[in-house]
């Protein structure tokens, strides 16, 4: 019997498994491993620590989500073996493959922050929220929050979902706001980039919402250290910036048994073309989503777009035929923005953040690179298109490659 | 797409004058803007990390953060702000004739 093993059983693992479940013939098995049976709705934690979702409602069970013809397997992965085709777990089950798919993802690595995870520091005054306990936390903390300099950090890229430390500092304002406090608290976001928006297209046309929201900006922050006795982040040029609640997004890395394996970069993120999402260490190995080294954002919508290619270049590879489909970097994202209102991204490989609109038919049209209410909307009725739509397979009123449809080129004054 | 010409070489820049072409870029263009970006003299220390950004991105097809720099090509973080004063991923980047570290917006 021939096997494909695919290697987590988040967003894009569950995707992939449901298609080439229907893709793939009946004999051939297909099994998923994770490390428990929570499946997380991963957009919803930014709306937990302002207790808009309560941490319940973004869990299911991830076996659930599988289709019944896919074997799952609840154990953690400790090694890949890719000459003899076997990963073996930390039970110590060893499973062989024909072919693994990496989908593991990325986990936020709070431990290589020197600093950081010091008691008087972790989870007292600084958190995360690419974590659910952490938006959990976070959201105690925002709530009994007194007052006083909020900074919104970013360790280093990539991130997954990187604009959601933006969103953050937006749906902070807008919190503070509410509980009539916005007055006590200064919010400033601290990114290594050169500011919050590094490309001209998207800076010309959102660079004053920083400003409209009285949200600083420090720029070319790179982080030496937490100094637990001053609660502050020191940077490697000597700046200190003082908190009295950091929330921060750590340094994002891929899984610790990629690294292990040989099979990642420094960062534990597996190195493919970027347009096959073949590994350049196993023509048997292909990997998809945030677990990739490919240099488009880690975001859901991004490995969604993948999929659909991935499903035909394996087929391809069992055939022994060359791989056919290119994936072109697509990437787009609805940007939560405060007050009721959103903007939505729409870019890939080769193509800058457009303004106009998307798509021109079903699901439309949405404003691109515009504040509206109309995107915050569909911001919240993508969480039932997730589980039940994007999850089983179903297809989605959105292309996967990019379409210049309704859209107004970069540079072009409307 | 706007050009840039110095001492007779024209070469593509986006609107914030980095290269959009890695191959029109050399040593000698590079040390006319390094000029232009306040470092005076391009030592064998400026030199080192450029060369390895060079290196690193024609693999990777991305410029390199300034973590990988540390972890990877093994230069210190603190030397790389004294080389290249305030901004050294975005100096090096520009001098390097590669594409500045963004974000995806």
């Amino acid at each position: 019997m021939s096997t494909v093993v695919i290697l987590g059983a988040g967003t894009v693992g569950t995707m992939l498994a449901n298609k080439l479940r229907k893709a793939l013939p009946h004999d051939w098995s297909i099994t998923v491993v994770d490390k428990d049976d929570e499946h997380h709705y991963q957009p919803g934690y930014l709306f937990v620590p302002f207790g808009t979702y309560t941490p319940e409602r973004v869990v299911r069970s991830r076996k659930a989500q599988l289709d019944r013809g896919v074997d799952f397997v609840i154990d953690a992965v400790a090694h890949v073996d890719p000459v003899h085709q076997q990963v073996r777990l930390a039970s110590g089950r060893q499973l062989s493959y024909q072919w693994l798919i990496i989908a593991s993802g990325t986990v936020p690595r709070a431990d290589q922050t020197p600093g950081l995870l010091d008691e008087r520091v972790w989870r007292t005054s600084a958190f995360d929220f690419y974590t659910l306990d952490g938006a959990a936390a976070l959201q105690d903390a925002l709530e009994s929050f007194e007052g006083g300099r909020l900074l919104v950090h970013i360790t280093e890229m990539p991130i997954k979902c990187p604009v959601a430390p933006l969103e953050f500092a937006f749906l902070a304002d807008d919190y503070f706001r509410k509980r009539r406090m916005r007055h006590k608290v200064d919010i400033t976001y601290v990114t290594p980039l050169d500011g919050a928006f590094t490309k001209p297209v998207a800076s010309a046309a959102l660079g004053d919402l920083l400003e409209d929201k009285s949200i600083r900006v420090a720029p070319d922050f790179a982080i030496s250290h937490v100094d637990p006795e001053k609660q502050a982040i020191v940077g490697y040029d000597g700046r200190e910036l003082p908190f009295d609640l950091l929330v921060t997004v750590p340094l994002n890395m891929g899984q610790q048994f990629i690294i292990d394996s040989g099979l990642g970069d420094d960062l534990g993120f597996v190195p493919v073309d970027k347009h096959t999402l073949r590994s350049q260490i196993s023509d048997r190995i292909f990997a998809i989503g945030d677990a990739t080294n490919v240099p488009t954002s880690k975001a859901g919508a991004v490995a969604h777009f993948e999929v659909e290619h991935l499903v035909k270049n394996l087929e391809a590879a069992i055939a022994g035929e060359p791989l056919p489909s290119k994936f072109d970097g697509h990437a787009n994202c609805f940007v939560e923005s405060g007050h009721g209102k959103a903007l939505l991204l729409d870019f890939n490989y080769d193509t800058e953040p457009l303004r106009g609109t998307f798509p021109a038919s079903k699901v439309g049209p949405m404003k691109l690179l515009g504040e509206s209410r109309l995107n915050h909307i569909g911001k919240l009725a993508f969480e039932k298109i997730y589980w039940n739509m994007l999850l089983p397979g179903k297809p989605l009123p959105v292309p996967t490659e990019m379409s210049m449809a309704g859209k107004i080129p970069a540079g072009h004054r409307s | 797409m706007p050009t840039n010409t110095i001492d007779g070489h024209t070469f593509a820049v986006n609107d914030e004058g980095f290269f959009t072409n890695r191959e029109e870029w050399s040593e000698d263009l590079a040390v006319i803007l390094a000029d232009l970006v306040g470092i005076e003299q391009m030592t064998e220390a400026h030199w080192a990390p450029l060369r390895f950004m060079r290196e690193d991105s024609a693999k990777t097809g991305v410029t390199p953060t300034l973590r990988r720099m540390q972890a990877v090509g093994g230069f210190d973080v603190k030397d790389l702000f004294a080389l290249y004063p305030g901004k050294p991923a975005k100096k090096m980047a520009y001098l390097a004739g590669l594409p500045k570290p963004v974000g995806c917006v």
